[in-house]
């Protein structure tokens, strides 16, 4: 099931790469059929997820563990990597949310034009590998997924993308691989480090790795060589925060949004990002337990320099794609801080908003590309009065803004609630959740105000848009060669009113996700109470 | 005075020499091959077929029937201690052959020969003298056979180097190649000089009794290592005795590059690991009054330099070869990593990351022929817009680069994964070198990607889009390299095992 569901969009690119590139058409449909797919197996394995089951250490469901690759290593013993997928409550959520995010880029994906065969091969091998990325339990495996992505994502940003794509592409992919190769010593240090209970052998398995009582002592990266943990855990965490992006790493994140078309920014900011806090969530916390728990007050400070410094940010921007993109750093601030709070309340805020994030943040995105589609700008003061012109693209802008700023009865609200339930009620995090509280109050700024000087007021003298008189006498905006529907197409409806209703559910009615959640989440909180390591 | 020998000495020297023919046969089979080319050559002269190419070629895969028969064989000494053979030694005899193979595929590819030269001439048959060399390279366990064997893959070397007469970059490169080489040889020999007049020996495990029985004056076995150093380092293209490979990489008919590349450098590793490992064992403490610096020392300098020079280097590069040849250099330091470690784990991690090194740089060199073959060029800048004029070509050179950088799923990812194992098996002691090892090739990730950059991301300038096709046969060869580098890195076991098992060296104990 989980291989299907891993491997369905690399099957899709096999045939794609058999269609001849002139048969636009049926490139996009095989990748649709595909993303469809994968959507109905994720509900499937929704379905029959079982939420009483913690996972984390064990019982994992839809478990596929077979032997990949057994070899001999040198006066050592044995290398043995497992071909080892399963889901749990945390991982179950990105499972879903990848598979919806995917289609959604499909979608989104259409107008796409250049170069239709070699866009969609490498879009269903990123699409393959980011829901390897969530559902590999075996750190090899994970790292291979991990690393795939890279290539997919630099040609997509580098191709497809806006005038200055080679810089941003380029830049992502240093910035990642800087933080990915420091994981890959790590992860060899770990496989020194740890035995499986059950064979013996030393294992790359993520699920015996989370046990502390299977590390040996005077290994590199056992109990009692705490130099060393430190550093393993800090550049796994640096490793993870490049993808999160968290500042000071965030850099490459803009630049990547801002060149990259519409489709990728949804996956970056959809999925891709979350790979960074679910890293941290699987590998870096569980193994590291000791180390999580002395550093959970920078981790909160770093949380909340996002939060904060992400807002100035985003309220800073002329340009509305970097303005989404500073509010989705900003936004990845509250996980932060609510895995810094370390209990309950916090870590399911954190994942819930993971979830809510990859919804209203592909939102925008989509949101965005519409209104870039048709004037060929994104500069916010280009616009003036948009609302009485597109008045269903305003009133989805306005949803997607408001739950964005976390506007009660929308998903976000709850999860940034939840967020700081957790951290007011750590000790740990308590005063730096006061003043993130702050990026709440300057969200709301950047949001309203873009939103007023869109969509409000008049049309301005220079925008990007013409007023004409239509037949009927009453006033029309018209965009310089646009030549589709002025207001939301059945397509573009396709992809965002599903979000939409996502979003309004969620925010009403949250159990669907944090239903799954909670076990998982207490079995983390447990596995991250503070251990004496020396008694191990 | 000698004396000459006595019936009776004579009767047992002709014996013993009977015993060891039987330990030489690939070789002699070469060298048979190497005077059949020679005559093909004579006879079918101004013929303008590939019939020299495909003797070659089928010559040398049936070298591969002696070679394996050679498994059967006990590991030992003969020739009066001059030549081992073990499977450390079957290991390179597989590797050299089949690089030999290669060089002689992607010599077929090269269109430039078709201009450059009028007759193909005794090329194949050096390109055979030259496995030879290299084998015996790798098998020689006796300082004046080492050196034979390094002067005879050397001057091979230099006249395929310069193979295109009429070419001045050829030429240059030949030349400087030659004076470097002369250098280092001459570096070498006094190194071999001061090791004799240390033990009176010249068989290396001979000399390691010696050192280790007698004592000897550390500061001369400083100098001698740094001295033999300079020969070995010449070979694998290491800082600082690398001055010669960007000029000859660049100048030289690019089939000879891959194959310098690539077989030349395997076989300096192979002789710096038996002289090493063998003759001048590193117990720890054994020089420790000269400064602490032991030819272990010396190495991870050599590897460290070469790393980060290689690399930093490569990213100012204008031309693709001349990339690749500050990429060798770079990969020269990844591999020395693998010796620094000094046991069982590193010389599988070495053995396993020279077979990763040969698949994806054949397949790069491959393919930048098949480029060159369409564009004249090896410019970075007429590499724009190739990945639509030539989709697969772009690709495979896509997939080597990255296996070069060392991303999964490719086999560069599982070499270097390999090396760092092995460092890190050592605890925290060697954790530094794999700092250094990981950041540089972060760094290599920058200029490799210039390639793809050029391909993928810029638009031709020629704006007419025609589609360059190097040829069916071409296409099928490529993609088999480039599906076995994907192949291989998600399923490596099989190489890794073979590499585990070459790790044998007859005379070694590694700890």
């Amino acid at each position: 099931m989980l291989s299907l569901i891993v491997f369905l969009p690399i099957i899709a690119g096999l045939v794609i790469l058999a269609v001849p590139s002139s048969q636009k058409q049926i490139i996009r449909i095989v990748s649709l059929l595909a993303a469809l797919a994968q959507g109905v197996l994720a509900v499937l394995i929704w379905r029959g997820y079982n939420p009483s089951l913690p996972g984390i250490t064990g019982s994992f469901q839809y478990v596929e563990k077979v032997p990949w690759i057994s070899l001999q290593l040198g006066g050592f013993g044995s290398l043995n990597i497992e071909y080892f997928l399963g889901v749990d409550g945390i991982s179950i959520t990105m499972v879903i949310l990848t598979a919806l995010i995917s289609a959604i880029g499909v979608l989104s994906s259409w107008t796409i034009q250049k170069q239709v065969k070699g866009y969609f091969i490498l879009y269903n091998l990123l699409a393959s590998a980011m829901m390897g990325c969530f559902v590999a339990l075996d750190f090899f495996l994970f790292y291979v997924f991990w690393e795939v992505m890279l290539l997919p994502m630099y040609f997509l940003i580098g191709i497809w993308g806006g005038p200055n794509r080679e810089y941003a592409a380029i830049k992502f992919f240093l910035y990642t691989l800087f933080g990915s190769v420091f994981m890959l010593l790590v992860m060899i240090g770990l496989y020194f480090s740890v035995l499986d209970p059950a064979t013996g052998n030393h294992t790359f398995s993520l699920v015996a790795m989370a046990t502390q009582t299977n590390y040996i002592k005077g290994a590199i990266l056992g109990p009692d060589n705490v130099f060393w943990r430190y550093v393993a855990f800090i550049v796994l965490f640096i490793g993870f925060a490049i993808k999160v992006p968290m500042f000071p790493f965030h850099t490459w994140l803009p630049d990547a949004h801002v060149e990259a078309p519409t489709p990728i920014s949804v996956i970056l900011a959809g999925v891709l990002l979350k790979l960074g806090t679910y890293g941290m969530i699987r590998i870096n916390f569980p193994l590291f337990p000791e180390v999580f728990h002395a550093s959970m007050y920078v981790i909160g400070i770093f949380g909340a320099i996002n939060i904060i410094y992400g807002a100035f940010c985003a309220l800073a921007q002329k340009d509305l794609k970097k303005m989404v993109a500073y509010s989705s750093i900003s936004h990845m601030g509250y996980v932060l801080l609510g895995l810094a709070a370390g209990n309950s309340e916090g870590m399911v805020g954190a994942l819930y908003q993971m979830f809510n994030h990859g919804t209203i943040t592909a939102m925008l995105f989509l949101l965005v590309g519409v209104i870039y589609d048709r004037a060929h700008t994104r500069q916010i003061e280009k616009f003036g009065g948009l609302a009485s012109y597109m008045p269903v693209y305003a009133a989805l802008v306005t949803v997607a803004w408001f739950a964005s700023l976390g506007l009660p009865g929308l998903s976000g609200f709850i999860s940034e609630a939840l967020v700081f339930v957790g951290a007011f009620s750590s000790e740990t995090t308590r005063p730096i959740a006061m003043v993130s509280v702050l990026g709440i109050v300057f969200g709301a700024a950047y949001l309203l105000w873009s939103l007023q000087r869109m969509f409000l007021g008049q049309r301005r003298s220079d925008a990007a848009y013409d007023l004409v008189v239509g037949d009927d006498g009453h006033e029309h905006i018209h965009f310089h060669d646009w030549k589709g529907k002025l207001d939301l197409d059945g397509r573009e409806l396709a992809m965002l009113v599903p979000l939409v209703v996502i979003t309004i559910f969620l925010g009403i009615y949250p159990m669907p996700v944090l239903g799954m959640l909670t076990t998982s989440i207490n079995k983390l909180v447990e596995v991250l109470s503070p251990v004496v390591m020396s008694h191990l | 005075m000698f004396e000459l020998p006595s019936g009776a000495e004579i009767q047992s020297i002709i014996a013993s020499l009977q015993a060891s023919v039987g330990f030489f046969i690939p070789e002699i089979y070469l060298s048979l091959l190497f005077m059949l080319l020679i005559v093909i050559d004579l006879v079918a002269k101004g013929r303008k077929n590939n019939l020299l190419a495909i003797t070659t070629l089928v010559g040398l895969a049936g070298s591969f029937f002696f070679i394996y028969q050679q498994h059967a064989l006990p590991a030992g000494e003969f020739f009066f201690g001059m030549y081992v053979l073990d499977e450390f030694a079957l290991f390179f005899k597989y590797f050299f052959v089949l690089s030999g193979m290669l060089a002689v595929v992607i010599t077929m590819a090269d269109e430039q020969f078709d201009s450059e030269v009028k007759s193909i001439g005794e090329y194949y048959a050096l390109i055979v003298a030259m496995v030879i060399g290299m084998i015996m390279m790798a098998c020689s366990s006796d300082l004046l056979m080492i050196f034979l064997s390094m002067e005879l893959v050397s001057f091979t070397a230099y006249i395929l180097t310069g193979y295109f007469k009429r070419n001045a970059r050829s030429s240059e490169a030949a030349l400087k190649y030659l004076v470097y080489g002369a250098v280092s040889s001459g570096l070498m020999v006094y190194g071999f000089s001061l090791i004799y007049g240390l033990t009176a020996q010249t068989n290396l495990i001979k000399i390691s009794a010696e050192l280790a029985t007698h004592g000897y004056d550390p500061l001369v076995m400083i100098f001698s290592t740094l001295l033999v150093l300079a020969g070995f380092g010449y070979k694998i293209g290491a800082v600082p005795f690398h001055f010669w490979s960007p000029d000859v990489y660049e100048g030289a008919p690019t089939p000879i590059t891959a194959y310098l590349s690539v077989a030349s450098k395997a076989a300096g590793f192979a002789l710096l690991m038996r002289f090493y490992y063998i003759a001048v064992p590193h117990d720890g403490h054994a020089y420790e009054d000269i400064l602490g610096i032991d030819w272990l020392s010396l190495l991870i300098l050599l590897s460290v330099a070469s790393m980060i020079y290689g690399n930093v280097v490569a990213l100012w590069q204008k031309n693709v070869k001349r990339l690749l040849a500050y990429s060798s250099i770079a990969h020269a330091g990844y591999l020395l990593l693998g010796i620094i470690v000094m046991d069982e784990l590193g010389t599988q991690a070495t053995l396993f990351y020279l077979l990763s090194y040969f698949l994806m740089n054949f397949g790069a060199f491959y393919v930048v022929i098949l480029i060159a073959n369409k564009t004249g060029s090896e410019n970075l800048d007429d590499y724009r817009g190739l990945g639509k004029s030539m989709p697969l070509a772009g690709a495979a050179l896509t997939v080597f680069l990255i296996s070069l950088v060392g991303l999964p799923p490719t086999l560069g990812f599982i070499g270097k994964l390999m090396i760092f194992s092995a460092l890190l098996a050592k605890g925290s002691l060697y954790m530094w070198l794999a700092l250094i090892g990981i950041m540089t090739s972060v760094i290599s990730l920058y200029y490799y990607m210039l390639i793809p950059l050029n391909m993928y991301l810029r638009e031709s300038r020629h704006h007419e889009e025609k589609q360059l096709s190097p040829g069916m046969p071409a296409q099928i060869f490529m993609a088999v390299l480039m599906i076995l580098t994907i192949y291989f890195g998600l399923f490596f076991a099989p190489l890794s095992d073979f590499a585990k098992y070459s790790s044998a060296m007859f005379g070694l104990t590694l700890h």
